[in-house]
């Protein structure tokens, strides 16, 4: 009975990982996978092209949370937002894009396990908020920064945003993961756990997420002070003034 | 009866004034298939019900209609992928402001201007607590039935266009300046924006292809494994990279636990399968930190952020990953068997 299963349409996986490897276009390469794995399941061209629409057709509502905000936010850019953001952190003194991003991450992660996963997201906050507010942060502190410091400062913003959500949704006992979980398990093997069994026992991983990257947030100002004061004592002896 | 529909032409409406914007725009040196990139992608959100009444009665039979339909939706999808993947989508100019009338305005408006950008989420979350806690409320908007996601989709239009409206006036700008700036942001976001949805699309593709019964078959007859911690790395592990690969810890763990966690971590070894559950979704979401296949929440964000390495977000994640992935082994090697 297990001879009949094909396992050629693992090729769609390879085809995926060689495509990512090799750098080429993400969506030429998701599309040419998804026509590899159709193929080797022998399925007509016709049959692909149509499951295809019907899937884009069914998941139009992921780009919409990207979309709508798209509006207010570019407005409220050009009118400066984000220079209003770096002012306002300028405010506080003791403020350095590692201690904002803690701050951020532990009202993401607890407001995520209440259910508000709405409160947060790249487009809403990471762009017009809080990465303009580590780079203020930072340049308050050590000047005008280079575009790769800018850069990294962004890129940890986003992730931060990312790890509050993940570890912090899945403890919230009426997230759809939770009912997913405990309806797969009753399903396939007649396991009966509870809702809020599975909810609680995610605490701890929750608990060691928000450990793991606050120490890497806490290296990350060090890391800048190190590299932005050296750099700074450089641009300083250059010009003679010590 | 509010209907998703709505919320979809509302998009269209939105991608098509993009598009439209986009033809007149002189600087982009591929404004043509710019345009037409986004002018595809409002067209297939004004698809509906009504597009496929229509192909049922050009076409006879209704199973007929969607069987045309959604062939046609998958040749535009194709089509916008070349488009994307070949570079078509290119950045024009927005009209921007200088630096020191950005300056100036922020100093007028103050802490003012977050009140419309802070809208959207205060109100989204007030939304979905009054939808869910105020009996009856959700049958008056949307009917009878269960609709969380609408719930969420409709506080966030709601929230977006009252920190629309407080922009505007504040601003004092015209409406169609807000459409070129959503044009502005999603030219910068680029072929990045379709991605989920062609991933998404992918799973579904994968599912009916049997790429998850040829897993689990792989995994039942390969990866039985009697020791009790290799088993636990195996099942920890294991759910990571099949979420790297699927790009989707919902994907990865059905497969993993039925072919690692019930069979030999519950079944053999008599552990708590709440905190294999737990645990194990959770090094899925390791997975998700780490991979490119995880496109709304890696790298979307990089094009929006308009990091020039669109791995920048991953590269940021990937440490927290890995250790918490470590810890996650121990701690279901730990709890699961008290």
């Amino acid at each position: 009975m297990d001879n009949v299963i094909n396992l050629w349409p693992l090729l769609g996986i390879a085809a995926i990982v060689v495509g990512f490897l090799l750098r080429f276009n993400p969506v030429l390469v998701v599309i040419v996978a998804g026509f590899v794995t159709g193929f080797a399941a022998l399925m007509p061209l016709g049959d692909i092209l149509e499951k295809l629409g019907a899937g884009f057709l069914n998941t139009r509502n992921l780009p919409l949370i990207l979309l709508l905000p798209l509006a207010v936010i570019g407005l409220l850019e050009r009118h400066g937002l984000k220079e209003r953001a770096q002012t306002w952190i300028a405010q506080i003194k003791t403020a350095t894009a590692g201690r904002l991003l803690i701050v951020y991450l532990f009202v993401r992660e607890v407001t995520a396990a209440l259910g508000l996963t709405s409160l947060g997201g790249h487009p809403q906050m990471v762009r017009p908020l809080l990465a303009p507010m580590a780079e203020g942060a930072t340049e308050n502190r050590y000047g005008e920064v280079s575009p790769e410091v800018r850069h990294r400062l962004r890129a940890m913003s986003a992730a931060t945003d990312n790890v509050g959500l993940f570890f912090g949704e899945d403890i919230f006992v009426a997230f759809g993961a939770i009912i997913f979980m405990h309806n797969f398990m009753l399903e396939s093997a007649n396991i009966h756990t509870e809702p809020l069994h599975i909810a609680v026992w995610g605490i701890p991983t929750a608990i060691a997420a928000f450990l793991i990257h606050s120490v890497r947030l806490v290296r990350l100002d060090r890391r800048l002070a190190r590299e932005l004061d050296a750099l700074n004592g450089a641009a300083l002896k250059a010009k003679g003034g010590r | 009866m509010f209907q998703q529909q709505y919320l979809m032409w509302l998009a269209g409406i939105i991608l098509l004034v993009v598009a439209i914007l986009s033809w007149r725009d002189s600087h982009n040196p591929r404004r043509f298939t710019t345009g037409l990139f986004w002018a595809l992608y409002g067209l297939i959100f004004l698809i509906g019900d009504w597009t496929t009444q229509l192909m049922s009665s050009l076409v006879g039979t209704p199973e007929l209609g969607t069987r045309y339909l959604h062939i046609t939706v998958g040749v535009l999808v194709v089509i916008m992928a070349l488009i994307a993947g070949f570079g078509g989508v290119r950045l024009g100019r927005y009209h921007q402001r200088s630096e020191e009338e950005k300056q100036a305005s922020a100093r007028r408006l103050g802490n003012r201007l977050f009140l419309p950008a802070l809208a959207i989420p205060v109100v989204t979350v007030i939304g979905v607590l009054a939808f869910n806690h105020i009996p009856g409320l959700q049958e008056a908007v949307f009917g009878a039935g269960n609709h969380s996601t609408l719930v969420t989709l409709f506080s966030m239009m709601i929230g977006c266009l009252l920190g629309w409206l407080i922009a505007l006036k504040m601003t004092h700008e015209k409406p169609v300046q807000s459409m070129q700036e959503t044009r502005r942001l999603l030219d910068a976001i680029g072929w990045a924006f379709i991605l989920p949805q062609i991933l998404a699309t992918l799973g579904l593709l994968f599912t009916s292809a049997g790429v998850g019964s040829a897993i689990s078959h792989l995994t039942e007859n390969y990866l039985a494994v009697d020791n009790r911690f290799v088993a636990v790395t195996v099942y920890a592990v294991g759910m990571a990279l099949l979420t790297m690969v699927m790009g989707n810890a919902f994907a990865a763990f059905p497969i993993i636990t039925a072919g690692v966690g019930i069979p030999i971590l519950v079944l053999q070894h008599h552990g708590d399968p709440a905190v294999m559950a737990a645990i194990g979704m959770f090094s899925g979401y390791c997975g998700t930190l780490m991979t490119p296949m995880a496109a709304n929440f890696n790298i979307v964000p990089a094009a929006l952020l308009e990091l020039p390495d669109r791995n920048a977000v991953i590269k940021a994640q990937v440490p927290t990953g890995v250790l918490l992935l470590i810890v996650n082994v121990f701690l279901l090697y730990f709890l699961m068997f008290r």
